[in-house]
């Protein structure tokens, strides 16, 4: 029997990164390796600093130290994502454009806030997602459901009504949404239905690292349950790489793979998820796991 | 015209906004902030397009003015009459026969020529306003080229009605760069501004912005693949030309539900029945 | 000198301790395990053994990766080298559980609402399997176990004990993974059921795969293991600490 192959290559690497508003309130001194394929939960209390990390590794808000590097030649072949179209300004060959600069293209890594707001803006639209808690956040409420999954591929270029809507039609039954109701504003769906719209909106372009700020927060228990089941099917069937922020730590065991546990915006504790939950070694890592409540 | 400094505005404030028409020029498309400055007449009867016209006007230049193709309309003729009186200048109605003509809602059927120049009031400059309330954010996604939501607005147009219903501001992109309102004109308007030989200026007086589509620019109305830009089409001709290829107003002409369909450039009109005649 | 191919082991555990530290209890620390080792063949079951309740669960879940390793060394030995996994990178078990280690816990743990079937089958989709050919395996097992066909399609969170069991035993078998830990699987089952698990042991031997287990049952017992390891040693004396440990933890 042959030695498995464990390797799996850095998409990114995140080197001190530090965002502070005031002394213990944002992150500090953050360093990590998300690898492709993985799912990272960041746990913490509120206040700990996650979602602010969070906001700086989604490209949202610039770090006051630190380096977010993204590599972007690992994962999967590029010829497997022939189906995401290039942008409008690729085609240009504007020098902004994420695509369409040849240099940009050799370059290996990414370095999040080196980089240009336009290649940022258009690397988060082209080859990231961002799955925001509150639903209305990730969404466009005036448009319909079918317009707001096809958005990010009419900005990627495509100019075909039939197919958008085809694909918009197919992600609605993925996401377990009636393709019947493509045309209806989200604003009549439920909270459980929105979430999975959002998310629908978001993994349409395939992004090969998706970002989650409590996925299932504002939803009631019965609905939690579903979207777990849906983001863990859709995590394994896209080969999604995930950094998800949680405070829920039954979330955390049911979807990460690996957690980073915070506190006063530093990281006290990281390992495997059953590490931390059943073997957890620091002293407040031990209380967050007791103080869970069981049913 | 005594108090008044020739077609109102100072000389200053002429070669401010000529610099930023230069700058509009330049960049076909792009909007330019310009210091408007307040006018005789109260914003949305054309303020911006009326600096605009003001800054440019010649003393030998001959104006004509029109609102929804008309000459003879309200706001055609007080901004005809604002020229006349602080700058003395000749108008015409014959669209041949002007060397500026400051429209509102319409461009005219009669094609222009190179010299000419043409001059847009327009309400709302922002082509993403209706989905972006934030200026900055606005002006972030013209720099990067985040066009995808305004396929955004025309597919949620093809979903709700079953084609794309946007019949006048219909947008556009210009010079394959920036996305452009090309003013409340209808769409039947839009296919006129691609590749016209004469200047276009855009003034937006309330929103402090100018544009502007030079001579023969590449200007494409957006669209999608399966459903191409179309221009409206009606199953009539113009009741009093006979034109089958103009814009018709319909015109309700008794209590008993009489109505017919004229152009609505009305120097067109009756330039053709002159011919006939 | 013969050739060790077929004797070398699969799996070598080294001087293994486990100690837990409890700040919440003014730092207390309870050493679970001392210098325990062990080999383990393909195709061979060894069952640990020892006082009921001494924490054999440890060694499972340091196995397995739930537990850090404090001091010691396991490896996992192929035919192209070894694998130490108390220096395996965090990122990489996921990999090796997927791929290489499969465990059977006494307790159903998944996503709420989910038909007990894709729960089987779940850790064939995870290799990229066919969801058509995953689906038919799983039924296969489910009705090997007697788990009646009504309730293939419900979650199994309100599945009695034994039925929750034979569904967990199922995802546990499922993927054939060449390394097998078993925690009691057949705790809460009928005889008939008890009997469907040592035969899916026997297979697994069959097929070469290794297993390490717990089996309170001794006919259970005497009927799967080929050795037993003596845990009195390693893990005696220290009373239930393990399971005091956790415990004062939730």
């Amino acid at each position: 029997m042959k030695k498995p192959v464990l390797e799996r290559p850095v998409l990114l690497d995140v080197q001190g990164i530090t965002r502070l508003y005031g002394p213990a309130k944002g992150c500090e001194a953050i360093d990590f390796q998300l690898h492709a394929g993985e799912v990272l939960g960041i746990v913490g209390e509120s206040g700990s600093g996650k979602s602010t990390l969070l906001r700086v590794l989604a490209g949202l808000e610039a770090p006051d130290a630190g380096r977010v590097v993204y590599r972007r030649s690992s994962g999967e072949p590029e010829a497997a994502r022939s189906d995401v179209h290039e942008p409008d300004t690729a085609r240009r060959g504007g020098t902004q454009a994420l695509g369409g600069d040849p240099q940009a293209n050799a370059e290996a890594e990414l370095d999040l806030y080196a980089i240009g707001e336009a290649r940022r803006r258009a690397l988060l639209r082209l080859e990231w997602g961002l799955v925001h808690q509150n639903p209305r956040d990730g969404l466009r409420m005036g448009v319909s459901a079918g317009a707001n999954i096809g958005e990010r591929l009419m900005a990627q270029g495509q100019r075909h009504y039939g197919q958008l809507r085809a694909t918009g039609q197919a992600w609605m039954g993925q996401v377990e949404l009636d393709p019947g109701r493509i045309d209806d504003a989200p604003r009549t769906f439920s909270g459980g239905m929105q979430q999975r719209l959002q998310i629908a909106r978001t993994l349409v372009t395939r992004p090969r690292l998706v970002f989650m700020d409590e996925p299932t927060g504002g939803l009631d228990v019965s609905v939690q349950a579903r979207l777990l089941d849906m983001l863990r099917t859709l995590v394994r069937s896209l080969g999604l790489s995930v950094v998800l922020v949680t405070h829920d730590l039954a979330v955390a065991r049911l979807l990460a793979h690996r957690l980073m546990v915070m506190r006063r915006g530093q990281v006290v504790e990281t390992g495997l998820t059953d590490q931390i939950l059943d073997d957890p070694q620091h002293e407040y890592t031990q209380l967050l796991v007791s103080s869970v409540l069981t049913p | 015209m005594n108090g008044y400094n020739f077609a109102y505005l100072d000389e200053q404030t002429k070669r401010m906004i000529r610099r930023a028409l230069l700058k509009a020029v330049a960049i076909p498309g792009y909007q330019v902030p310009f210091g408007g400055r307040e006018m005789p007449m109260p914003y949305g009867w054309g303020t911006g397009g009326v600096q605009v016209t003001a800054s440019i006007l010649g003393a030998d230049d001959i104006l004509k003015v029109i609102d929804q193709g008309a000459d003879d309309t309200t706001n055609a003729v007080s901004i005809r009459h604002f020229f006349q009186r602080v700058a003395g200048v000749e108008t015409t109605t014959a669209t041949t026969a002007a060397d500026v003509i400051q429209t509102r809602h319409r461009i005219p059927e009669t094609p222009l020529r190179a010299g000419q120049i043409l001059v847009f009031q327009v309400p709302i400059p922002e082509p993403l306003r209706f989905i972006e309330p934030s200026e900055q954010e606005t002006r972030l996604m013209h720099a990067l080229e985040e066009y995808g939501v305004m396929h955004v607005k025309l597919y949620e147009d093809i979903a709700r009605y079953g084609h794309i219903a946007t019949t006048y501001a219909y947008p556009v992109k210009v010079d394959e760069r920036y996305v452009m309102d090309p003013s409340p004109i209808p769409k039947f308007d839009n296919p006129k501004l691609d590749g016209n030989p004469a200047l276009m200026l855009f003034g937006a007086g309330r929103e402090k912005r100018l544009y502007a589509i030079p001579p023969y620019t590449r200007v494409e109305s957006l669209d999608f693949e399966d459903h191409p830009f179309e221009i409206q089409r009606w199953e009539h001709a113009c009741a009093l030309c006979g034109s089958d290829h103009s814009y018709l107003d319909e015109v309700i002409t008794d209590d008993q539900g009489g109505r017919m369909f004229v152009c609505s450039d009305t120097d067109y009109c009756q330039s053709r029945r002159g011919e006939v005649a | 000198m013969h050739s060790m191919t077929n004797t070398r082991p699969r799996l070598t555990v080294n001087g293994l301790y486990k100690q837990f530290l409890l700040h919440g209890q003014g730092g207390l620390e309870i050493d679970v395990m001392r210098d325990l080792s062990l080999t383990l063949q393909a195709g061979e079951c060894l069952v640990l053994a020892g006082r009921s309740g001494i924490g054999k669960s440890t060694l499972l879940k340091m196995l397995y990766g739930d537990y850090r390793i404090d001091q010691g060394r396991i490896r996992l030995h192929f035919d192209d080298g070894d694998l130490d996994l108390e220096a395996l990178p965090t990122y990489a078990w996921h990999g090796l559980r997927r791929d290489v280690i499969g465990y059977v816990s006494q307790f159903l743990r998944v996503v709420p609402r989910v038909a007990a079937v894709d729960v089987v089958m779940e850790p064939l989709l995870a290799r990229g399997a066919d969801e058509a050919e995953s689906r038919r395996r799983a039924e296969t097992l489910l009705a090997r176990l007697n788990l009646p066909e009504r309730l293939w399609r419900l979650p199994p969170g309100t599945f009695s004990g034994g039925e929750q069991q034979r569904v967990n035993i199922a995802r546990g078998f499922i993927g054939e993974h060449p390394l097998l830990l078993l925690d009691e699987p057949t705790a809460s089952l009928d005889a008939a059921n008890r009997d469907v698990v040592i035969a899916l042991i026997g297979e697994a031997k069959a097929r070469g795969t290794a297993m390490l287990g717990i089996f309170h049952d001794e006919d259970v017992r005497e009927r799967v293991a080929d050795r037993l390891l003596p845990l009195d040693g390693s893990l005696g004396g220290l009373s239930n600490a393990s399971q005091t440990c956790r415990e004062s933890l939730s």
